[in-house]
Formats: C-alpha cells, structure tokens, sequence
C-alpha cells in the first residue's frame, strides 16, 4: 500500500531540499543575468555544446523519482505526475495496472488517489459507471519525473500570485 | 493548543518545498482574499501549439500572463482532452533564457563572421541583413538567396514568406521544415488524386471497424487521437486494431494484430495484400470500373543522395524518376501476383496468420477500415510509393471517401497542412495546389498579387537536404530560418548542413524564441513572439483552419515572424531586386519599396485596425497601421475559393473551433470526393476525384526497392530516430518545461535487452553510435517503452547535446526529395 500523507523529512532529505533550493536561486539568478545582458549562456542539452559536432561525455540517465509524495499542480487542471515507480506496469488491451490502484473501487484498500470524475465522462460529457475508453491510457497526461534538475529556470508565474501578491 | 511536533515539520517540509520552487505560500489558506475580481482569469480558445492534431485549448490569462491551460470542451478535436504537453502549454512561453533581443556576430564593432554574439537594435540587425543580401543579390543572384520556414508557421506568416521570396526577392529557394515531415504524403496526393490532403477527417474514427497503423506510434506522437482510437476500440469490441513498426511500441499495446517487419519491407506487404484482395476475388469491382484508372511508375529511382555519392552512383536510375504509364486491371493484377503469402513473409519477417489478418481487414467488405500513417510511411527512401500502395488499398475495395472508410495520412506539425501545403511555401508550389513551373499558374498569382508577369521564377528552388548541400557548396549565400531547429533536424549534419552554416561565404539568420542549435550556428539571431504572443491561424491533419487571438505580449523586444518579414521588406526596392525590363514595362512599379507592392499593395492593407477585435491586442497591426493578417488571410484564401479549397470569411474562424475546408456556403465539408458530402461533386457521378481531369484517382502497380543503406558485418544495427511524448520535435519549448524535462531529460539508445549483453552493455552504460558518417555518444536503454527486436535500435532527436543527425544518412525518396530518418546502418561501441 502507498501512503501519500507521511511526511518523510529526515535529516539526509532535509539537507537535499535545501541544497535544491540553493541551486534554485542560483538558476533564477542565471535567469536574472541573461535576460539583463541578452547574450546567451550554452546549455548543451538545449544550445548544443560550443562546438555542436563535437563528442561530448554524456551524464548517467537520472533517476526516477518515487518517493510517493505528492506534488502540488501548477494549476488546477494540470494532470498531476505520478510519483511512484511503473516499472512493469501493463497498459495494454488487455489490462491496466494503474487502475488496480486508482478505479474508485479500489482506493480504499489502495490509498492511493481515485481516478478524476473527469475521468468517467465519455466525449459527448456523458458519465459512465467507469472510467471512460477514453481515458484508458494514463501515460498519455500523467507522466513520472526523474530527479533531473531544470536546465534553465522556467518563470511561470503562479495564477495565486499573478496581481495578488505581486 | 501548542503545536505538535508532526505539525512544525509539515510546515517546515512545505515551506521549502515552496523555497525550492520559488512560491511562496501563505500560512494558512484564506477564504477569497482580495475578493472574487483577484479570483478571475480571462479565457480565450486557441489551437494547441504542438502537433498536427489540432486540439482545441482554452488558455487562461490574468494580469497579462497564461497561468492556466486546458482542452477546450467545444473543440470537435479534443473535446476537453490534452495531452501531457498540452496541459503544459501555459509554460512553454516562459523559459529563462528566452531571446529578447536581436544577436550580431560582431568584432570591434562591426559584423564579423567569427565574432562573438553582441546584442544590437532592430535597426541595426535589419541594416546588416539587408546589407549580406544585396550583396548576395548582386555577386550571385537571387538563386542564392534562400529561406528555411515550417509546419509551425502561422498561415499568414507562410504566406507572406511565400510572397516575400517569390514576387519580392524572386527566389524559390522556400522550403519548409514540412519537407522532412510529409513531403512524401504531398506527393502522393497530388499523384493519386491530383488534390492535396486527405478527403476524409477525424469523424472517420467513430465511424470504423478497424485501424491499421503504417508506421505510425499515434500513442506517443498523436496522443489525443489515441484516446480517439482506445475509445473506439475499447468501447467497441468488434474494432480491430493493427500495428505495423520496426520495433514494439506503446502503440502496439492496443494492438489486436502487432506487426514488426523488417525495415523498408512495408512495400512488399502493400503489394501482398493487394494481391490477396485480388486472388480472393474481393475487388469492388463497379468502383475500380468507374472511379480509377491503373498506372506503372518508373522504377529503379536512386535514393536522393549526392550525384557522385557512391550508393547513388551504384543505384541503376531511371530517368525520370517521378514518370508513370497507364496499364490496366490485369496488367496490375500480374504485377502483384508475385507478391506471395509466403514470399513476402519471408521479405518482411513476419508470421504469415497476421499478414492474412491484416489483410483481410481491407478485404472483407463486411468492415470498415481506417488506414493511418506518418514518419514511418514518409521519411522513406519510397514514401511516395508507400503513400500510393495504401491508397491502391482502399481503392480496389472503394473503402474511401466515406465515414469509417479512409486513407489518413496524419501530419506532425501544428500547420503543416495550413501553411507549408495550403499556402505552399515547398520550393516548387503556389497557393491551392498551383505549382511555379506552370506558366499559367504564376500568371494567376502574379495577378492576385497585383504585380508586373514574369516577376516569379519559373524554376523550382533548392528542396530541405539541398538547401544544407547548397550552402555547404557556397551557392547559397544568404539564409533565413524561422520557426524551426534545422541545424538539430537535418541529417548528416555533420558533413551536410553545419559546414554550410559556418562557411563564412554565407549568412544565416536565425528567428526563433529560444536559442537552438540552430540559432547558436546562425549569424544573426532574431527573437521571435511565439504563440499567443500574436494573431495566428494554423491548418491541422483533418483541413481544419483554427485561429486565435493575441493574448499576452511578447517578453523585450520580441517581434512575431510576420513583423520581422514585412520590416525587412522595406529595406529593398523593386529597382533593386526586379530585372530591369520588366520595369521598364512597367514603370508604375519603379522605385517603390517591396513593402509597398506586397503588403500596401491595395489589397492586404485594406481592412482597417476599427476592425480589431478591442478585447485583443495585435502588435503588427498597431505597427502597420492596417489589420495585417486579415488582409494577408482574405488575399490568400482568394486563390482557392471557386476551386476547392474554399476557406470561410475571415471573422468567422475568431469564432468558431475550427473549419474544415472547402468551406461552400458556411458549411464545412468532412468527406471530400463524394455525392452528398462533398458540393463539389457533380450530381449523378455518386463518386468524383475532381482534382484529376479524369475525375479518376490512380492505382499504381510499383515494386519493392531495397533500403540505401543496410547493416553488415561492421556496421550492424538498423537505426530508426524519431521523437517522444514529452518532446515535441527539437525540445526547444518542451525541454524548457520542468516537468516534461524532467519526465524524459535526454536522448537514450533503446536497445534489446540480448543485443546488450552481447556487447557486454548494462543498462545505462554510456557507448557511442557511429555510422559512416558521424557519430555520437548516448546511454543504453534496455527497458521501458520501446521493445526493439534485435538488431534494431531507436534513438529520439530532441536532445541538443546527443544529436543523433550525425549519423543519419541524407537519403531522400527521389520523388518527394523527404529524407529517410528512419532506415541507415551504425555500429554501437562502449566508450
């Protein structure tokens, strides 16, 4: 069973968040930098290298993250990400592992999140007793993370604090 | 009550987690601060950004920002649904190293090839552009100039590139990134049905009782018309669904009938299951009689390569590679005769019970059937072939034309149907299927366009891979790309395009929103407004025309790729870029810049900005003084009303979701070619492809032809590159976006699991892919969603540190001159 509500905050992850957070301001001052002078910085994995035919050693892949927290949406309808691994998980036509988790019937011995009720309205807006086919293939929306950092800060401005707090 | 352990470390934990983020949070949620005004957020539809598709999104904006974006319930595609990127759009504008100002390669203050990137004013930018250009012009001509554009043009931005390098510069070195896309599908429209784009649309798929996949992962690439699919299928058990790839990919997983074949062999198996709808005496018989007419086409036609490449030389071409020869039935049936159950099983590499499977779906009259492809059906080296051989399919039977019954050949690009085919921005096309080497053609456009005959140049200009080989040659000089990441997409790259970029002969100038490959490459760099930072309209797979509105401005001094052309016009005179003697019999033209004869020309400047829509800003007609893309859009759509390709009044498509042409009397028109759907057939002829003379469409009887380049020995593996679902194309926007960067952060060689360990590689190991041409390092993927067979392995191209097109062989199909992406021998060592 995946618990979602504890909160798992040791002395070792603390320090991570923090270390992010450090990098996070240090990517918005990047930011800061660039938009000022309006040159470009490379980052290879968006400009190319310097010289772009050039070999260059590639990183490891990164990781998946499933440390089953839940993570805020950047809006409301954003399809939240999944936090756990699907490793092996069928979605095929004959079976959808997801859904032995998250179809109403099973969330209360699963834990884990019930289905949208978006989710049980076919294309006409109709709601069906299930999940609609349309819906079937959840990877289509909800995606896992790995623990790649951003490359470039994004500045998305949340709807929250558009005109409010700023 | 003081507060209990558990609860200071929840706050704790979320106050840096939003630390982390960047938000801040309040400290307890408040009911309705600042009252229900700060709630608001003002929703306007536009098209999504991304693919061929065309879902309809609403996009949210508050205080001049997108904050929110979702599938917009009204848009007939969609119906509310986006995919991951979709409902990530509200992001894509806002990376932090966007381009907001224009970026000179300069030394000791002046431009310098070899100089550093130094930010200049537009004045300045423009002043050197048009310098490098009248330069070219008047060393070389107007064959070297030439312009890089794209599927994610809006309309009237292709148009006005179309009419800029055409009638202005008198260049046909226009081509868009399309060619890479569905140059092949182009081809094979114009010569099966004489018309361009499909005749049925996306209703089709409610209508069907089978889907058959061409090469095609419509799971990863065209996600939203997978729900369409899943829908019908999961919801219908009769459906059957097939997939034909060179490797097991999500698509396969609703699969009834999961085929893998040997890469190029998809020939053999068209041909088979035609000759099993012959053999088994399943020909419509009345339909084949009335509505097509048989052909042979030349065969033997090369691979598109250099002239002294030695594949090419090898290659027993014929000379006319594009010729066909009318035949009749039994002619064809003997031609395909060969093509064998067990023949072709054996070619292809797959069980003969699904090819007859496969085969009967097509054949048994009793069922519908919905033939879909892309990629993998046009970038091959005979993707106009493979396009014909479907449509021979659905023609023998006369499953066409009507709902549930079509051949779909799907687009990757948000316009590529809209703007590169519709307009014609491909180096040999005019507005509505009209071409620039028939004379009455450009006497048509010239007249529209109200300007002297002869202006436009009746040769064709340099394709896609011959713009790359061009400038790599120094004959051609000057270079404009927008709206797309050559440098990142071209194949070769290596030997073909980056030479051509660097060659210090050439300038190149880059638009874009955010610095690429290709940018980085570029002399000049030109910061674009992207999206919703402007007015636009965009054609999708089903010939559906959608438009939005500006919503937000564009960050510095961005400026839309429409602005960017007209400014630029004004650098020029007709004296200067127009043959003397034309003007000479026509002196009214003397002296005038080319802004003036194309855009104030009478025509596009004649709606004025009281005719703005108030509640929205538009940039270029607050700077033009006239409502620029309504002009552009009505002096466009008046090439293809009356013939077709009627488009709806331009104040209709602010309205609506979306239009699908022709649009004849306010209605749209779903199912082309047939009585009672289509206005445009003549009453009593029950079925008519009018865009041939005949009012036939052709079944043409063409053979497999090996692949240009196979494994061997040393080189053994098939590579096959291509894209995935969090990425769209190049990554520029989505690599951008935090979650969908972090949810495929870079490029991986999928690989079998035994393929691996026989070269001693563990998951992740770090090799290098090599081919004849280049190569580049990458890490082993043996898991997840792609399963190749062995033998085969699958690398995406957006990664811009992992540029698979080192390898890639510039192989084109000789007919529609689309490289093959998906077919050419590498080796794979560890490093």
């Amino acid at each position: 069973m995946r618990s979602q509500d504890r909160p798992r905050l040791n002395a070792l992850s603390l320090l991570l968040v923090v270390v992010a957070a450090c990098a996070g301001s240090s990517l918005a001052m990047f930011g800061a930098r660039s938009q000022e002078a309006a040159t470009v910085t490379l980052v290879p994995r968006l400009t190319g290298t310097a010289d772009p035919m050039a070999q260059n050693s590639i990183p490891p892949l990164d990781r998946p993250i499933v440390d089953d927290m839940r993570r805020m949406r950047n809006y409301p309808e954003q399809p939240p990400i999944i936090p756990h691994s699907i490793d092996g998980y069928q979605l095929t036509l004959n079976a959808n592992r997801c859904l032995d988790c998250h179809k109403r019937e099973f969330t209360e011995g699963s834990g884990a999140p019930m289905i949208s009720v978006t989710h049980f309205q076919d294309r006409d807006g109709q709601v069906l007793a299930d999940v609609t086919p349309r819906r079937y293939f959840c990877t289509e929306c909800h995606v896992q993370q790995t623990d790649a950092r951003p490359l470039v800060p994004n500045n998305f401005v949340d709807a929250d604090d558009v005109g409010r707090k700023q | 009550m003081s507060p209990s352990r558990r609860d200071i470390l929840k706050a704790q934990a979320a106050g840096v987690a939003a630390l982390a983020a960047n938000i801040s949070l309040p400290a307890a949620a408040q009911p309705v601060a600042g009252g229900v005004e700060a709630l608001k957020i003002q929703w306007s539809k536009a098209p999504c950004r991304f693919c061929g598709t065309g879902c309809g999104v609403m996009v949210g904006v508050k205080e001049g920002r997108v904050v929110a974006t979702h599938g917009d319930v009204l848009a007939e595609v969609n119906r509310g649904l986006n995919c991951v990127k979709g409902y990530f759009l509200s992001k894509i504008m806002y990376g932090g190293d966007r381009l907001t100002r224009p970026l000179l390669r300069k030394k000791n203050g002046a431009y310098a090839k070899d100089g550093e990137f130094t930010p200049v004013s537009w004045d300045e930018a423009f002043d050197v552009m048009a310098e490098q250009a009248k330069r070219v012009l008047k060393e070389k001509g107007p064959t070297a100039i030439g312009m890089f554009g794209s599927g994610q043009w809006t309309i009237w931005e292709g148009y006005t590139a179309t009419k800029l390098m055409r009638a202005g510069l008198r260049s046909n070195n226009l081509d868009p990134n399309a060619r890479h896309c569905m140059a092949s599908a182009a081809y094979a429209f114009m010569r099966t049905f004489g018309m361009d784009e499909p005749m049925g649309c996306y209703d089709d798929f409610e209508a069907t009782d089978a889907f058959v996949l061409w090469g095609s992962n419509m799971a990863e690439m065209h996600p939203i018309l997978w729900t369409r699919v899943a829908d019908r299928r999961l919801g219908n058990p009769h459906v059957k669904v097939a997939v034909l790839s060179t490797f097991t990919h999500r698509s396969s997983d609703l699969a009834d009938i999961p085929i893998v074949f040997k890469p190029g062999t998809d020939l053999a198996i068209l041909n088979y299951i035609a000759n099993h709808i012959i053999a088994t005496g399943r020909v419509n018989k009345d339909f084949v009689r009335d509505h097509t007419a048989f052909v042979r086409g030349a065969t033997e036609i090369g691979y598109g390569l250099r002239e002294d490449d030695p594949r090419e030389v090898a290659a027993r071409k014929a000379k006319d590679v594009a010729a066909t020869e009318p035949i009749d039935f039994d002619a064809y049936a003997a031609f395909v005769k060969d093509y064998t159950l067990d023949k072709v099983s054996k070619l292809s590499g797959v069980e003969p019970g699904f090819l007859e499977q496969l085969a009967e779906l097509y054949a048994d009259p009793q069922r519908k059937v919905v033939s879909f492809w892309t990629m993998g059906f046009n970038q091959h080296v005979r993707g106009v072939w493979a396009n014909q051989l479907v449509y021979n399919l659905h023609l023998l039977t006369g499953k066409i034309s009507e709902p549930g019954n079509s051949p779909f050949s799907l687009t990757g690009q948000p316009s590529a149907c809209g703007t590169a085919r519709e307009v014609g921005t491909f180096a040999h096309r005019l507005p509505a299927d009209m071409t620039v080497v028939n004379p009455k053609h450009r006497e048509h456009a010239e007249e529209i366009w109200r300007i002297p005959h002869g202006i436009i140049p009746e040769k064709p200009g340099y394709h896609a891979v011959e713009q790359d080989r061009m400038l790599r040659d120094g004959k051609l000089n000057f270079y404009w790309i927008q709206v797309n990441n050559n440098l990142q997409a071209s194949p070769n790259n290596t030997h073909e395009a980056y030479p051509g970029y660097r060659n210090p002969e050439n300038f190149v100038v880059v638009s874009d929103a955010y610095p690429t490959v290709t940018a980085m490459a570029a002399d000049l760099i030109l910061p674009a407004a992207m999206w919703v930072e402007k007015e636009g309209a965009y054609g999708n797979a089903e010939r559906r025309t959608h438009f939005w509105h500006q919503l937000v401005q564009a960050p510095g001094e961005a400026r839309s790729d429409l602005w960017q052309m007209m400014e630029f016009s004004k650098r020029f005179t007709t004296d200067e870029v127009w043959p003397a003697d034309i003007l000479d019999a026509n002196p009214n033209y003397r002296g005038k810049s080319l802004f003036e004869v194309l855009f104030k020309n009478g025509n596009v400047d004649r709606f004025p900005v009281s005719e703005l829509n108030p509640d929205y800003a538009n940039n270029e007609a607050a700077d033009f003084g006239f409502y620029v893309q309504k002009g552009l859009f009505e002096e466009y759509a008046s090439f293809g009303r009356g013939h077709g390709h009627d488009l709806a009044p331009f104040d209709t498509y602010h309205q609506v979701r979306g239009l699908r042409w022709p649009v004849v009397d306010g209605k749209e028109t779903r199912w082309r070619y047939r009585e009672g759907l289509d206005p445009y057939v003549k009453p009593g002829k029950g079925v008519e492809f009018y865009g041939n003379a005949d009012g036939r469409a052709k079944i043409i009887a063409v053979p497999y032809e090996p692949p240009a380049e196979v494994p061997d020995a040393e080189y053994d593996f098939w590579l096959v590159t291509g894209r995935v679902l969090e990425h769209w194309h190049s990554g520029s926007m989505t690599m951008r976006v935090p979650e969908l960067f972090k949810a495929f952060p870079g490029a991986r060689c999928f690989m079998h699991a035994e393929d691996a360990r026989k070269r001693g590689l563990n998951q992740g190991a770090e090799v290098r892919v090599i081919s004849r041409r280049g190569e580049m390092r990458t890490r082993i993927e043996t898991r997840g969603r792609n399963r190749m067979p062995e033998g085969v392995v699958f690398v995406p191209w957006f990664d811009a540190s992992q540029l698979i097109n080192k390898t890639t062989l510039d192989a084109t199909d000789p007919i529609s001159k689309q490289t093959d992406f998906k077919k050419c021998a590498v080796k794979i060592v560890p490093v």
